[in-house]
C-alpha cells in the first residue's frame, strides 16, 4: 500500500478528530452544569436561575450543533478512508459504534430540539427531565466511542477467523466491561466536566471584570468550581488509573511516554524533565524523581516495567511467531475445509502474533519473504516518536494538577469568602478558558499516536488499514475539510463571542412578578429598584 | 455462549436485512421531509418571516431525524462491515459531498436566524437549499448505481479495491439511469416535504407547498414508472451460481455469481414482492391527490408509505444482493456473504429490541408536544429563541 495514501488518510483523520473534540467536552460537561442550573431553578422557582439555565443553554446550544456535524464525519470516515480497517475489525468495532446511536445519539438529539422550543410546552419539572435526559445521551455517547476506542487500545474479547480474514467478537462482555475502556470513559467526561467549569467560570469571571451580570456571574462561578473541583480531581485520578491500565495492556506506549529506554530496577524512577533521543536510545537532561514510576505504573515496589529496548526484542520475537501464523493461514485459506488438522492447529497457535507479521507488509508484500533486516526494522517500528509523546503527556499533566488548585482556589473563595474574588484570580480564570481544550488534544495525542504503529493494538498495522483510494481523492477532502472546518470554526467563534457579549436575556416581567410574589420577604432589600438587580 | 444460537445465522442476517430497510425508511420518512423542505425553503416563503416558518416547521426535529443517517452509517457497520467499508470508500467523492451537505445543515438551521442581516440569512437559505437538494438526488444516483452494479473487486487479503481513476469513479456515478434513480429520490423527498408543510404552515407558505408537492409528486411517479420499465429491460440483472449456503462464513471470494438479462426475473419467483411497487406508485399518486383535496394529515401518510413502497421495491427486487460488482460479479455482496458473525448480529438484534421501540416511543412524544400549526404569531413573539 502507498504510504502517501496511508499519511494522509492519518492526517485527515487526525485533523478531523481532534477538530471534533473542540466541541465534545464542552457538550459534556455543559449539558450537566445547564441541567444543574435548572434543577436549582426548578427547586427554587427563583427567575435568576432560569436565566442562567437560558443563557448557558444559548452558548450550549451553539458548540453543541458543531459537535453533532463533525461528529457525522466521523461515524463516516472509518469506511470511507479506512476500508480494510472496517472489513478488519468492523465485527467488534461496529457493534459499539451502532450502540452509540441507539442508545445515545438519538436520547439527545431528540430531546435537544424540545430543550430549545419546549419552554413554553412543557411544565417546569417535564422540562428539567428534557434537560437531564440531554445531558445522560451525550454523556452516554462518550460511553460507547470510549469503548469502541478502549478496544483499540487493548482488543479482548476477539479472535481471529481465518474463514472470514477478519477478527470477530467472542466476548461481548469483555468488550464492554474492557478495564481501559471504562478508565477513559471516566477520564474523559470527567476533563469534559472540567473544561465546562473552566469555561463557566471563565466567562463569569470576565462579567465580574466588566462590573456586568453580576448576578449571574457571581451564581454560574459557585457551580462551576463545585463541579469543577470534583472533576477535577477525578480526571487526574482516573488519568492514573490509565496509566495502571496501560502498564499491562500497551506497555510500548507508556515506556514511550515515559521515555524509559531500559527496564530499570523496580521501583522504576519517573522522568520529570528531559530530552530524549530516539536514535541514541536516551534520555538528554534527565531528571528523576525516584520510585514515583514504578508505583504509578504497577502499585508495587517489586514489579518491573519494561524499557523500549526490551519490548523491542520480544516484538522481534513475535513477528517470527506471526510468521509461522500467516505461512498455516495460507494453508487455511487456499483449502479452507480441508486444511489438515496440525496446519489448523499451528495456526492456532500463533495467530495471536499474526498482527506482527503484517508489519512487515510495509516492507514487502509477500511477508515470508522478508529477510533479517527488515524483520528487524519491523520490530523498531513498534516503538512511536518517544519525544512528542514524552512532551504532550507533560503538559497534560501540569494542566490537570493546575485545575484542580484553580477550582480549589475558587471554591474555597465561594464558600468561604463570599463569593468576592480578587482581579488577579478572575484575570487567571479568563486567560486559562483554552488550557482544558489544549489537555484534553494533548491528551487524545498521546493515546493515539502512542498507540502506533497499529490501529488495533497488537493486531492490525495502520500501514495495512486504509482504503485504496488515490492521493488526489484524499487531497481533495483533506483541503475540503480544512477550508470547510475554518470557516465553521470562525463563525461560531463569533457567535459565541456575540453571544456572551450580549449576556442573558432578561425577563424583566418576570422578575418582577417574582419579586411582587415575595414582597413581604425581602421587603427591607428590595425597596431599591427591583429590576436592577434581577432576584439577587 | 450459546444463547445466541436461539436463532440461525440466516435468520438473523434476514432479520438484519429487514433492519437495514428499516433504517433507511426510517431515515427517509423522517429525515427525507427535513431535506424536503429544505430544498423548498427558497421557493416557500418569499419573505423572511415565511422562511422563518418553514424552517421552523422542521426546526425541534430535525436533530433527532438526522440521527437516523448516523444510526444507519453505525448499523451497517456492525452488521454488514464489508457493505460499510467497500460503499463508503468506493463512493468516496459522492460520500464526502454528503458528508458535507450534513454538517452545513445544522449549522445553518443554528446559525441562520441568530444575525439580523438580510445578506447573511440569505447565505443560510440557500445553503439549506443546497444541503437538502444535493443529498437528496445523491441518494438516489447511489441507488442507480448500486441497481447497475459498482465496480469493484476483492484481493485475496479482502482489500476492496474500486476500479479506475478517481475522475471515472466519480464521474461515472453520473450516468443517465443513475440520475434517472437521483430524480426519484429528490423529487420523492421535496413532495414528502412539501406534504409536511401543508401540516404544519398555513397560508402563503401551505399554498405553495401545495402547488409544489403536487407536482412533485407527479414528477417522482413518473419517472419512478420509467426508472422501472428501464430496469426490467434495460438492466442486467444478477443471480448466485451453483451451489452455496445461507448460514457460511461471510467471505464474498466464497461465492459464484453469473448475470441474468434482467433484475425483474424476481418477480416471476416472488411474485408478491410486486406489492411494494405498486405502493409507491399507488402512494405517489394518493398524495397528488391529498394535497389536492387538502386532507393534511392522511395525505402525511400516504406520502409515507409512497416513499416505503419505492425503497423496499429496490432492497426485494434484488434480495439477496445488496452491494453487486459488475467488474467481478463473484465479489458481489449479498446477504449471504457480507454480514457481521453470528454472535454480533444476535447481540446488535438484541440491542436494537430494546432501544428501537424506546427511541420510538419518545420521538412519538416529541412530535406530540410539537403537535401544531407553526404561525407568524410563533415567529414574531418569539424572536429571539426560534431559528
Amino acid at each position: 500500500m502507498d504510504i502517501g495514501i496511508v499519511e494522509l488518510s492519518r492526517l485527515q483523520f487526525a485533523m478531523t478528530a481532534m477538530y471534533h473534540f473542540l466541541f465534545v467536552p464542552l457538550t459534556l460537561g455543559l449539558s450537566i452544569l445547564v441541567a444543574i442550573m435548572e434543577t436549582v431553578y426548578v427547586m427554587t422557582r427563583r427567575p435568576i436561575w432560569r436565566q442562567m439555565t437560558k443563557f448557558w443553554g444559548t452558548l450550549f446550544g451553539i458548540n453543541f450543533v458543531l459537535g453533532v456535524a463533525t461528529g457525522i464525519t466521523m461515524e463516516f470516515q472509518f469506511g470511507m478512508n479506512w476500508s480494510y480497517y472496517s472489513h478488519y475489525v468492523g465485527d467488534i468495532f461496529g457493534a459499539p459504534l451502532a450502540i452509540e446511536g441507539l442508545m445515545a445519539f438519538f436520547l439527545e438529539a431528540t430531546f435537544v430540539g424540545l430543550f430549545f422550543f419546549g419552554w413554553d410546552k412543557l411544565s417546569r419539572v417535564q422540562h428539567l427531565v428534557v434537560a437531564w435526559l440531554v445531558a445522560l445521551g451525550s454523556n452516554l455517547s462518550a460511553l460507547w466511542i470510549l469503548i469502541a476506542n478502549g478496544w483499540m487500545q487493548n482488543p479482548v474479547g476477539a479472535q481471529f477467523n481465518p474463514m472470514t480474514m477478519r477478527m470477530e467478537m467472542t466476548d461481548f462482555y469483555e468488550v464492554l466491561f474492557n478495564e481501559v475502556a471504562q478508565a477513559k470513559f471516566v477520564h474523559t467526561v470527567s476533563a469534559g466536566y472540567v473544561t465546562a467549569s473552566v469555561f463557566v467560570i471563565g466567562v463569569s469571571a470576565w462579567y465580574l471584570l466588566k462590573g456586568q451580570h453580576v448576578a449571574l456571574a457571581r451564581r454560574s462561578i459557585t457551580v462551576g468550581a463545585a463541579f469543577g473541583l470534583a472533576s477535577a480531581f477525578s480526571v487526574v485520578l482516573l488519568g492514573d488509573e490509565s496509566g495502571y491500565s496501560a502498564t499491562h495492556s500497551q506497555k510500548m506506549k507508556l515506556a514511550a511516554i515515559e521515555a524509559m529506554w531500559n527496564t530499570e530496577p523496580a521501583p522504576a524512577p519517573f522522568t520529570a524533565f528531559g530530552f530524549p533521543d530516539q536514535e541514541a536510545r536516551r534520555t538528554h537532561y534527565a531528571v528523576h524523581i525516584p520510585f514515583l514510576m514504578g508505583l504509578i505504573g504497577t502499585r508495587s515496589l517489586t514489579t518491573d516495567i519494561p524499557g523500549i529496548n526490551q519490548l523491542v526484542n520480544q516484538a522481534e520475537g513475535r513477528i517470527r511467531s506471526g510468521l509461522i501464523a500467516y505461512e498455516a493461514l495460507m494453508t487455511v485459506r487456499e483449502q479452507r475445509d480441508a486444511t489438515p488438522p496440525e496446519v489448523m492447529k499451528t495456526f492456532e497457535t500463533h495467530s495471536r502474533d499474526l498482527g506482527f507479521a503484517f508489519l512487515l507488509k510495509k516492507y514487502i508484500d509477500n511477508p515470508l519473504q522478508a529477510s533479517q533486516e527488515q524483520i528487524r526494522m519491523a520490530a523498531n517500528d513498534t516503538v512511536p516518536e518517544v519525544w512528542p509523546l514524552f512532551w504532550a503527556f507533560r503538559i497534560m499533566a501540569v494542566l490537570g494538577f493546575g485545575f484542580i488548585a484553580t477550582m480549589a482556589y475558587f471554591f474555597y473563595r465561594a464558600s468561604f469568602r463570599g463569593m468576592r474574588y480578587p482581579r488577579w484570580a478572575l484575570w487567571v480564570a479568563v486567560v486559562m478558558i483554552p488550557a482544558p481544550w489544549i489537555a484534553a488534544e494533548m491528551g487524545w495525542f498521546v493515546a493515539e499516536f502512542g498507540r502506533q504503529p497499529w490501529t488495533v493494538d497488537g493486531i492490525l498495522p495502520t500501514a495495512m488499514s486504509a482504503s485504496s483510494l488515490s492521493v488526489t481523492e484524499l487531497a481533495l477532502t483533506l483541503f475540503g475539510f480544512i477550508a470547510f472546518y475554518t470557516v465553521l470554526f470562525i463563525i461560531e467563534m463569533g457567535l459565541m463571542l456575540k453571544y456572551i457579549r450580549k449576556g442573558p436575556y432578561i425577563d424583566v416581567a418576570e422578575t418582577d412578578d417574582w419579586l411582587r410574589a415575595r414582597q413581604e420577604v425581602l421587603a427591607p432589600v428590595a425597596r431599591t429598584a427591583p429590576t436592577a438587580i434581577p432576584a439577587e | 455462549m450459546i444463547l445466541h444460537e436461539l436463532l440461525s445465522y440466516e435468520l438473523l442476517r434476514i432479520i438484519w436485512w429487514l433492519l437495514l430497510g428499516v433504517l433507511l425508511i426510517g431515515f427517509a420518512v423522517t429525515d427525507g421531509f427535513d431535506m424536503g423542505v429544505g430544498a423548498l425553503i427558497p421557493f416557500v416563503g418569499k419573505s423572511d418571516v415565511e422562511r422563518r416558518i418553514a424552517i421552523n416547521t422542521v426546526g425541534p426535529v430535525w436533530e433527532g431525524n438526522q440521527v437516523w443517517f448516523i444510526l444507519g452509517g453505525g448499523a451497517i457497520f456492525a452488521a454488514w462491515p464489508p457493505l460499510y467499508a467497500v460503499s463508503f470508500s468506493g463512493f468516496y467523492l459522492a460520500m464526502f459531498v454528503v458528508l458535507a451537505s450534513f454538517i452545513v445543515r445544522p449549522v445553518a438551521f443554528k446559525y441562520r436566524s441568530k444575525r439580523d442581516d438580510a445578506t447573511w440569512r440569505n447565505a443560510w437559505d440557500w445553503a439549506l437549499f443546497a444541503s437538502g437538494a444535493v443529498p437528496a438526488l445523491l441518494f438516489g444516483v447511489a441507488v442507480g448505481n448500486v441497481i447497475q452494479g459498482v465496480p469493484f473487486h476483492f484481493t485475496a487479503d479482502l482489500h476492496s479495491v474500486y476500479e479506475g481513476a478517481w475522475y471515472t469513479k466519480f464521474f461515472g456515478l453520473l450516468n443517465p439511469f443513475a440520475l434517472l434513480s437521483g430524480v426519484v429520490s429528490l423529487s420523492m423527498l421535496i413532495m414528502h416535504g412539501a406534504v409536511w408543510l401543508t401540516v404544519k404552515a398555513e397560508g402563503s407558505v401551505q399554498g405553495r407547498a401545495r402547488a409544489i408537492g403536487s407536482v412533485a409528486a407527479l414528477v417522482a411517479v413518473i419517472a419512478y414508472a420509467l426508472a422501472g420499465v428501464w430496469m426490467a429491460y434495460g438492466i442486467e440483472g444478477f443471480r448466485i451460481a451453483g451451489h452455496y449456503v445461507t448460514d457460511g462464513p461471510s467471505n464474498p471470494l466464497y461465492f459464484q455469481v453469473e448475470r441474468t438479462a434482467s433484475w425483474f426475473t424476481a418477480y416471476g419467483e416472488r411474485p408478491w414482492i410486486a406489492i411494494a411497487p405498486l405502493l409507491g406508485i399507488g402512494g405517489g399518486l394518493l398524495t397528488f391527490l391529498g394535497l389536492r383535496a387538502r386532507r393534511e394529515v392522511s395525505t402525511l401518510i400516504v406520502s409515507k408509505l409512497a416513499i416505503l413502497g419505492v425503497i423496499a421495491s429496490v432492497g426485494l427486487t434484488m434480495f439477496p444482493f445488496i452491494m453487486p460488482s459488475s467488474s467481478d460479479p463473484k465479489s458481489s455482496l449479498m446477504v449471504w456473504n457480507s454480514s457481521s458473525s453470528h454472535l454480533t448480529l444476535f447481540i446488535m438484534l438484541v440491542c436494537a429490541v430494546i432501544f428501537m421501540p424506546i427511541i420510538l416511543a419518545y420521538t412519538a412524544w416529541v412530535y406530540k408536544v410539537l403537535w401544531g400549526k407553526v404561525t407568524d404569531k410563533d415567529i414574531t413573539e418569539h424572536s429571539h429563541s426560534v431559528y
